[in-house]
């Protein structure tokens, strides 16, 4: 029965394509295109947006698993051992470890999330800003400071759905 | 420009004529690009299309101009450069010899040539040529697959686009197209002469066939295989860059423009209106200021018809190689011999 469709006269569909076209054109002349001119607007990104990584860098406890788990080596951490003050009083002071350098090579970067997910400590977060890029390939090297800067972009964590675990 | 030439000397009508065809072959060009493949194809497809070079991305052509200039002049090692380098200039100079018959206004042409017809045809041709060496000398085999696909496809269209014209040739019973037009303006369908008789209501058959060539001669879409991006990259024109591809792409929009204004000559009445409207019988009783007119009207009619060829390529896919052919042979040709067979009787019956 496919074949009897198909038998039908081919111009009535090449008037409908024209017309499809030119029913486009009047669209957008009167309501305006799809697209928008980005430099002068911007769409917001989506909530959930791979757009960079970002540092919370009072929760990072320079675990390395992070870096051991990136599948291209583009995170660089440099730590050291000090003392920090006794939680109470008369306590030993605790030994904790100092982030010295939290580096991630965006260059390198595939932004594959696994940093994120691995994350024991919620140190690592996504956020959708996007225009970052430079114009040399080195510069997109971006220490911890201007990855915490990024961590003002990311967004409040959506409400997780009825029955779903928090972690 | 005959009109001028009481006063003009010769080298000063030779310089009007040349600076007049290059209006008539940019012009056209520009417009095209601009109007058509800038800003409809991007309406089409729900996007505005370049908005940054001037108001509304008017200037994007004279930037894209200026990009193509100072480009190096790239030819590929195993080419036949010398050959390789004239092809586009070929193929721009059939462009160039095409406008040459084309009338403008009653006394506004370059040259009123009895065989207009004839000539613009063969002319048109040359272009096969042009393209085919560049296909050769780019020593490519992409390159070679499309000018040959190219050659063939053209061929096979000129054919039809001949016949078409034939129709009008009989029926207006003059190769010139100056006679084309009056015969058009002073004609009657059946004994009203108010909109005089333009041959696309007598010759329709004939108007579809030509417009359809005209797409094909063109190499646009819905028959461009010859340069079918996705598999011969960009068939014959591969290998060129910088000037030379601008070269291609202002004979690409020029010839469609030409190929439009002929079309309106043919079968739209070209730069005339009805002569009843003034009460003039002949083209020696047209006012002077058709001359002025003229060239407006037949912008006019070149525009409406790149419309229509330039929405054809935007909605389009494209055919396969051997459907391509047997539309031209199969159902074409044949349908514009009958055309003529038919107009030929009707012409000798009345």
């Amino acid at each position: 029965m496919a074949k009897k469709k198909s038998k039908k006269p081919k111009t009535p569909g090449l008037f409908k394509g024209m017309g499809i076209t030119l029913g486009i054109l009047g669209h957008t002349i009167k309501d305006g295109a799809n697209t928008v001119q980005y430099p002068h607007e911007k769409e917001t990104p989506p909530i959930r947006a791979r757009g960079v990584i970002a540092l919370h860098e009072d929760n990072c406890t320079a675990c390395m698993l992070c870096v051991r788990s990136c599948p291209d080596w583009c995170i660089y951490i440099e730590g050291h051992k000090q003392l920090a003050p006794p939680r109470r009083a008369g306590g030993k002071p605790r030994q904790v470890n100092h982030l010295d350098r939290f580096d991630i090579d965006y260059a390198l970067c595939m932004y594959c999330g696994i940093c994120v997910e691995v994350c024991p400590f919620d140190a690592l977060f996504w956020s959708p800003e996007y225009e970052y890029s430079e114009p040399k390939i080195a510069d997109l090297l971006h220490d911890k400071n201007k990855l915490g800067e990024w961590m003002e972009t990311v967004p409040e964590a959506p409400e997780l759905e009825a029955g779903a675990q928090k972690k | 420009m005959n009109l001028l030439a009481t006063d003009i000397p010769y080298w000063g009508q030779s310089l009007l004529r040349v600076l007049g065809g290059l209006v008539a072959v940019l012009l056209p060009a520009g417009t095209i690009v601009y109007l058509f493949l800038f800003k409809m194809m991007s309406f089409m497809q729900s996007r505005l299309g370049p908005m940054e070079a001037g108001p509304y991305g008017s200037m994007q052509l004279l930037a894209e101009v200026g990009k193509w200039m100072q480009k190096e002049d790239l030819a590929p090692a195993a080419a036949d450069h010398r050959i390789f380098k004239m092809a586009p200039l070929v193929v721009l100079v059939s462009t160039f010899l095409l406008v040459v018959v084309i009338p403008f206004g009653p006394d506004a042409w370059f040259t009123n040539f009895s065989v207009g017809v004839f000539y613009g045809l063969a002319v048109a041709s040359i272009s096969v040529l042009g393209i085919l060496i560049a296909g050769w000398a780019s020593a490519n085999k992409y390159s070679l697959l499309g000018g040959l696909r190219a050659a063939g496809q053209l061929i096979a269209y000129e054919l039809p686009m001949v016949l078409a014209t034939l129709g009008v040739v009989i029926q207006a019973g003059s190769m010139n197209l100056q006679d084309i037009v009056v015969a058009q303006n002073t004609g009657e369908i059946f004994g009203f002469s108010g909109l005089g008789n333009p041959y696309i209501f007598t010759q329709f058959i004939g108007f579809l066939i030509f417009m359809i060539a005209v797409q094909a001669e063109l190499t646009q879409a819905p028959f461009d295989m010859p340069i079918a991006e996705s598999e011969l990259v960009s068939g014959y024109m591969t290998e060129y860059s910088g000037f030379r591809f601008l070269i291609f792409f202002i004979a690409e929009f020029a010839t469609a423009g030409v190929f439009a204004l002929i079309a309106s000559v043919l079968f739209l009445g070209g730069w005339g209106i009805p002569f009843e409207w003034f009460g003039w019988t002949s083209v020696d009783d047209v006012d002077n200021w058709m001359n002025l007119a003229g060239p407006v009207i037949m912008f006019t009619k070149m525009l409406v018809l790149t419309f229509i060829i330039m929405w054809v390529r935007f909605s389009f896919p494209r055919f396969r190689e051997d459907q391509l052919q047997t539309f031209a042979w199969k159902i074409l040709i044949p349908l514009a011999l009958a055309n003529t067979a038919i107009t030929a009787t009707l012409k000798v019956a009345f």
